[in-house]
């Protein structure tokens, strides 16, 4: 099971705030693979799967950024209708609760990740071990 | 301990028939010889004869730091320059210093006031003074050497700053009693922390007088939990004296203001009336016994109320509650009264929570809004937004519980509400009335 890192950057809710991130990225020559956005009461969370992540880390507290590395679980899924199902249907029959989920779609391989966030990756990752999940392969980058 | 009994534990009416005595000679002397008061007096038709009663005080004009700003350099003094040993200044964040004079028996006042000070820590002539406020024309230094030397204590004469040098002399002297800026006190246990001194190694400390600057009860608790000693607050400003109008004693439940020779009265900022004994105002102090600069109802902008209730310590004088802001930031929001430093108390209260905020009002809809742009520290940032948003939410509750109103608390991005090198701007105005 490789490892998969994802940014988490702090935001207001204000126009403008994307571009600079993706400004930045354009110009480090970093990609976005997949990103997710919440955002409650005037601020919110971006979070980033890049093909750079440490780069891009770098980069964003360079630019004042409040950024955080964090580690998800990167589940293949079918890409058919119940692909979201069955590994969400296994995810909970071992008693894994997702925090936060989004999705990144390697378009050259016709495969489809779900990124998911949970409290303790460490456990989830032993509890997973012997299911029969595909995860994330570094060469899909 | 307590340095003058007499003066400090005097019966009420005594100390009432006292004060009046003084009053009217302080009254005298300021309109016969001060060029302001003189004036001022004039246009007012007041005679100092007119001063009867205590009460009386509230027929007499206010002064203000400007009415000292423009009586620049000696317009203030009550007696020829000759007379005069000593001069004070003190540089206001905008024009002119004000400048108070001293004669040899206002010297005299400060050491006797500030020994006061001083035994209230427990200082004998025993002890190892370490003065850390600034000689110079800042009153600090100076005031608390006057009183260490009239106790006969040994006063080290340190001044601010130098920290390595302020550890060494701690541990190396063993200093016994300590006087400083709160801030600068818990600058100085970080230090003795790194340099092995703490917890409680090589060092006698036992007790010191904070003050200079507006400081809280968990800054004290830090203080005497680190340091291991007693930290008690100590009160004054320039234009009256220095340090040494007011001290707490050993039982921390506000400083005894020494009435004998300041009297202190608590008005409305609003209405400028004497407000009841408890309620919470504006400080008003007159100088009972000064001869160089007597001041009249001076307007200390400070925020405090008055207590009279007996104190265990014995001490009859009465007691002003620790300063809680100041009448010139003071702001009023749906018809309640806010002091920035409220906000800022609240917020420090919550753990990991820095004191980089800013207070923008407006009134969208005829009815005041505050809002509190708070910058998210590195401790607050989770990448769960959850986590942030209890952040948001206890910071709101906070403040609420501190100024009994609803605000809107907002997180921004670190570093970006402005920074100034001197006083921050922390309240912006948007209403339009
Ligand atoms: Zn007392």
């Amino acid at each position: 099971m490789d490892k998969v890192r994802q940014v988490s950057v702090f935001s207001e809710n204000k126009p403008g705030r994307i571009q600079k991130i993706t400004g930045i990225f354009g110009e480090e020559g970093i990609n976005i693979l997949a990103i997710s956005i919440t955002s409650t009461n005037g601020f919110g969370i971006i979070k980033l799967l890049v093909d750079k992540c440490d780069l891009a880390y770098e980069k964003l507290k360079e630019h004042g950024f409040t950024v955080k590395l964090s580690e998800v679980l990167a589940i293949e899924m079918k890409d058919s209708p119940g692909g979201l199902h069955e590994v969400s249907q296994i995810l909970s029959d071992k008693g894994i609760n997702i925090e936060n989920a989004y999705v990144y779609v390697v378009e050259s391989r016709a495969r489809a990740y779900l990124l998911v966030e949970v409290k303790d990756i460490e456990k989830a990752r032993e509890i997973l071990a012997g299911s029969n999940l595909n995860f994330f392969r570094h060469e899909d980058f | 301990m307590i340095w003058n009994k007499q003066a400090e534990c005097m019966p009420a009416h005594e100390l009432k028939s006292l004060q009046l005595e003084r009053l009217r000679e302080t009254v005298r002397l300021a309109g016969e010889n001060v060029p302001h008061y003189k004036k001022q007096f004039a246009d007012m038709k007041l005679k100092p004869s007119s001063i009867t009663s205590l009460n009386d005080i509230s027929k007499l004009p206010f002064t203000s730091k400007t009415d000292l700003r423009d009586g620049f350099p000696f317009g203030m003094f009550a007696v020829p320059q000759s007379d005069i040993v000593e001069i004070h200044t003190s540089s206001g964040t905008t024009g002119k210093p004000i400048v108070v004079g001293y004669t040899r028996s206002d010297i005299d006042l400060w050491g006797e006031v500030m020994a006061r000070c001083l035994s209230m820590a427990g200082t004998t002539r025993d002890d190892i003074i370490q003065n850390g406020y600034g000689y110079g024309l800042f009153t600090g230094g100076l005031g608390v050497h006057y009183g260490a030397q009239k106790i006969g204590a040994t006063v080290v004469p340190i001044s601010a700053g130098n920290t390595k040098r302020q550890i060494e002399i701690m541990r190396d002297l063993g200093t016994t009693i300590i006087t400083c800026t709160p801030s600068y006190a818990l600058y100085l246990a970080e230090s003795a922390e790194e340099e092995g001194l703490l917890p409680r190694k090589k060092i006698k400390l036992r007790a010191g007088c904070f003050g200079a600057e507006m400081w809280t009860e968990k800054m004290r608790d830090e203080i005497e939990s680190r340091f291991k000693i007693m930290a008690l607050n100590i009160y004054g400003l320039t234009e009256l004296i220095g340090p040494g109008v007011a001290n707490e004693c050993e039982h921390k439940n506000g400083l005894h203001i020494f009435e004998d020779y300041f009297y202190p009265e608590v008005i409305s900022p609003e209405t400028l009336q004497t407000l009841p004994e408890g309620e919470t105002g504006e400080l008003v102090l007159t100088t009972l016994s000064r001869v160089g600069t007597p001041m009249i109802r001076f307007r200390t902008r400070d925020i405090t109320s008055l207590h009279r209730e007996p104190c265990k310590c014995g001490r009859t004088v009465v007691r002003m509650a620790r300063i809680t802001g100041r009448s010139d930031d003071m702001i009023k929001v749906r018809g309640v009264l806010i002091f920035p430093s409220q906000i800022e108390r609240a917020l420090l209260e919550i753990k990991d929570v820095e004191p980089q905020y800013q207070i923008v009002i407006t009134r969208p809809h005829h009815l005041d809004e505050l809002e509190v742009q708070v910058e998210l520290s590195k401790k607050m940032f989770s990448d769960e937004i959850r986590h942030i948003e209890e952040f948001r939410r206890k910071i709101e509750d906070n403040i609420e519980r501190t100024i009994n109103l609803r605000v809107k608390v907002s997180l921004v991005e670190p570093k970006s509400l402005p920074r100034s090198e001197g006083k921050a701007k922390r309240v912006i105005d948007k209403r339009e009335i």
